[in-house]
């Protein structure tokens, strides 16, 4: 096995509210190798941001870790202090945001917004700062820096804006990079040159990331490991060609179907019936049976288990787990 | 001015386009520059409100009498050459008893309500950032401060700390606060579940930083509004004091005592109360005027469209 930067273990993660428990994120458990691009796709609510937002510490009352450790680098972040945390913040781990229009102080020179990081984390004064300030911003490709640094959020592009938001991420050199949705608020040739740039990054600086999406084209063409999730709970993972080639729960055949394709001829596209169940009634048995067409009558008694397919390809699905038995 | 698309190719045009467009760089004097060129009526403003700041720090240059020097033989005499303004009961200078009470009044406008703007704004934050049982315990004593007619409250502490210029002060600070708290919690609240504070809080910043370094900056409009409209509230609140009597005292002189005084002598010697009164009356419309303009050119998202 490879070495792991970060290493999620049965993490549970719920929002506490007066109606009852939601569990957004039930037993996720998933590994980022070094230097390695993770993606975790799913539909909206699934529970993607909010395990990134527990690996950051950033979950919002009513919602708290209830049980499962995050490692990171062998360290149990939920053992640690808000301070400790803090540290960790921005130097260890950072965060890019799905909207960069929202994402930066409206107020606040974007130079001085990234700089705050540095000064935050690291001992050096302001004009070193700067320039490290300035040194970033041309490594994520905007040109003109200097006159960048004095402009507010609302000069600049959207474009430019994220590539802002990714230099304030980059800027202390972080092991891992948690990227939420960094490209849905862009249009696609926007969105190209993103994924280019945090790929090329994460290659020169051998920084993993996690990469959220609800896109499996920027999931295909950016991770070596894919976790899919739904209603909270990881339903299939495994590596990007196998589960792109040999899909095995049917939830992540649907979302393959429904990608539009220009090379088949079709009428409509193709989509996955009914809406995600709410997570305070989930249905007794597998979370996704009342949507799916290869259900059977045990798919709605009991709960399916994640069940190892082929070495590092597991699918949280009774029809997998005997089709593949079949096969052999 | 927002843009979304963006294609390689034009961007260097577009960015010298922007750069003309926003001028080379965006510096508080260029603002300044913005708000003389759009905004005549707010510089008149501020003109009017320097005039007035630089007769009340000068005011014993500019006339030869005193504040308190009686000519006995000349009361209630009308303007003339001698008293630009006329004379009051006791044969004192209109014009000299103005400027000096210019001093009082501009000095009681402008420091409780920075007192209490200081003190309302960083306990608005902390309690609207951090929420919980600071945020109750900050907002009930608010709601007490609130709950007294502010007037009466003041006259209280008048009361009993004794009159004089600090009393003044604390009286209009403690009334003051809970309204700044009040307004800046509520702008916080919202502020707090921004994205960009989120991402401040992404990158490991301290609370206390982003309290006064994304928070504060984005309540600063409304601040400034606050300030226009509380400078001249506690302008009027030491003239009802000194109307009432237990503001400054004879034989002192402020604008509000000066209406008191000259309201005795309404039918025969009308410019005792209207030379204050009108006084009163041109410092807070200047400084509603300016507040105004100064809202429009700092606060950035007014400052796009």
């Amino acid at each position: 096995m490879e070495e792991c930067l970060l290493e999620i273990n049965h993490l549970k993660s719920y929002f506490f509210t007066r109606k009852g428990v939601s569990p957004a994120v039930d037993d996720v458990s998933l590994r980022v190798p070094r230097g390695k691009i993770v993606g975790i796709v799913g539909e909206s609510g699934c529970g993607k941001s909010m395990t990134a937002k527990s690996v950051m510490d950033l979950l919002k009352y009513p919602g708290r870790i209830a049980g499962g450790t995050i490692l990171l680098e062998g360290r149990d972040l939920t053992k640690l202090g808000s301070r400790e945390r803090r540290k960790i913040r921005g130097e260890d781990i950072s965060m890019i945001f799905q909207e960069p229009m929202t994402s930066l102080n409206p107020v606040v020179k974007v130079g001085k917004q990234v700089r705050e990081a540095i000064l935050v984390h690291q001992k050096v004064d302001r004009t070193e700062a700067k320039n490290r300030v300035l040194e970033v911003f041309r490594q994520v490709g905007i040109s003109e820096p200097e006159k960048r640094y004095e402009c507010y959020p609302h000069e600049l592009s959207g474009g430019l804006r994220q590539r802002v938001m990714i230099a304030m991420a980059m800027v202390c050199k972080p092991k891992l990079l948690i990227a939420d949705e960094p490209t849905t608020a862009l249009d696609v040739t926007i969105e190209a040159q993103i994924l280019k740039l945090i790929k090329e990054l994460c290659k020169n600086s051998g920084m993993s990331c996690l990469l959220i999406s609800h896109n499996l084209g920027v999931i295909a063409q950016m991770c070596d490991y894919v976790y899919v999730m739904y209603a909270g709970k990881i339903v299939e993972q495994g590596d990007v060609f196998t589960l792109f080639d040999h899909p095995a729960h049917p939830y992540t055949k649907g979302l393959l179907a429904s990608i539009i394709r220009l090379d088949e001829q079709r009428e409509r596209l193709s989509t996955i019936p009914g809406v995600v169940p709410n997570l305070m009634h989930l249905p007794k048995g597998c979370a996704f049976c009342n949507r799916c067409p290869e259900s059977s009558a045990r798919c709605e008694t009991e709960r399916p288990e994640l069940y190892e397919l082929r070495e590092g390809h597991a699918s949280r699905c009774f029809g997998s787990l005997e089709s593949e038995a079949s096969h052999e | 001015m927002r843009r979304k698309k963006e294609q390689p190719g034009q961007e260097v045009d577009r960015k010298e386009a922007l750069a003309a467009q926003l001028g080379e760089s965006d510096t508080l004097k260029d603002k300044m520059g913005r708000m003389a060129a759009d905004n005549k009526l707010a510089v008149f403003s501020a003109v009017v409100i320097a005039v007035f700041i630089l007769a009340a720090v000068f005011a014993p240059y500019l006339t030869p009498f005193d504040f308190d020097e009686m000519d006995l033989m000349a009361r209630l005499a009308p303007p003339s050459s001698k008293h630009l303004l006329g004379t009051d009961e006791l044969g004192r200078d209109v014009l000299t008893r103005l400027l000096y009470g210019a001093r009082v009044s501009l000095v009681v406008g402008i420091v409780p309500t920075i007192i209490s703007m200081l003190v309302g704004a960083v306990l608005g934050m902390v309690s609207g950032y951090i929420g919980g049982i600071t945020d109750s315990v900050i907002m009930r004593l608010a709601d007490v401060v609130l709950s007294f007619p502010s007037l009466l409250l003041a006259m209280v502490i008048m009361y009993t700390m004794g009159d004089g210029i600090v009393s003044i002060f604390i009286a209009l600070a403690v009334t003051n606060w809970a309204s700044v708290a009040r307004v800046v919690r509520s702008e916080t609240l919202s502020l707090r579940e921004t994205e960009y504070v989120e991402a401040a809080r992404s990158m490991g910043v301290k609370d206390v930083a982003i309290i006064f370094r994304h928070i504060l900056p984005n309540c600063i409009p409304s601040l400034i509004v606050l300030f226009t409209l509380n400078v001249p509230s506690a302008i009027l609140s030491e003239s009802s004091l000194s109307f009432l009597g237990i503001g400054v005292q004879l034989p002192n002189s402020s604008w509000g005592l000066m209406v008191n005084m000259g309201r005795t002598f309404l039918y025969n010697a009308p410019w005792l109360s209207l030379v204050p009164s009108a006084a009163i009356m041109l410092v807070v419309l200047a400084f509603n005027f300016l507040g105004d303009g100064l809202r429009d050119v700092l606060d950035p998202h007014l400052k796009n469209s």
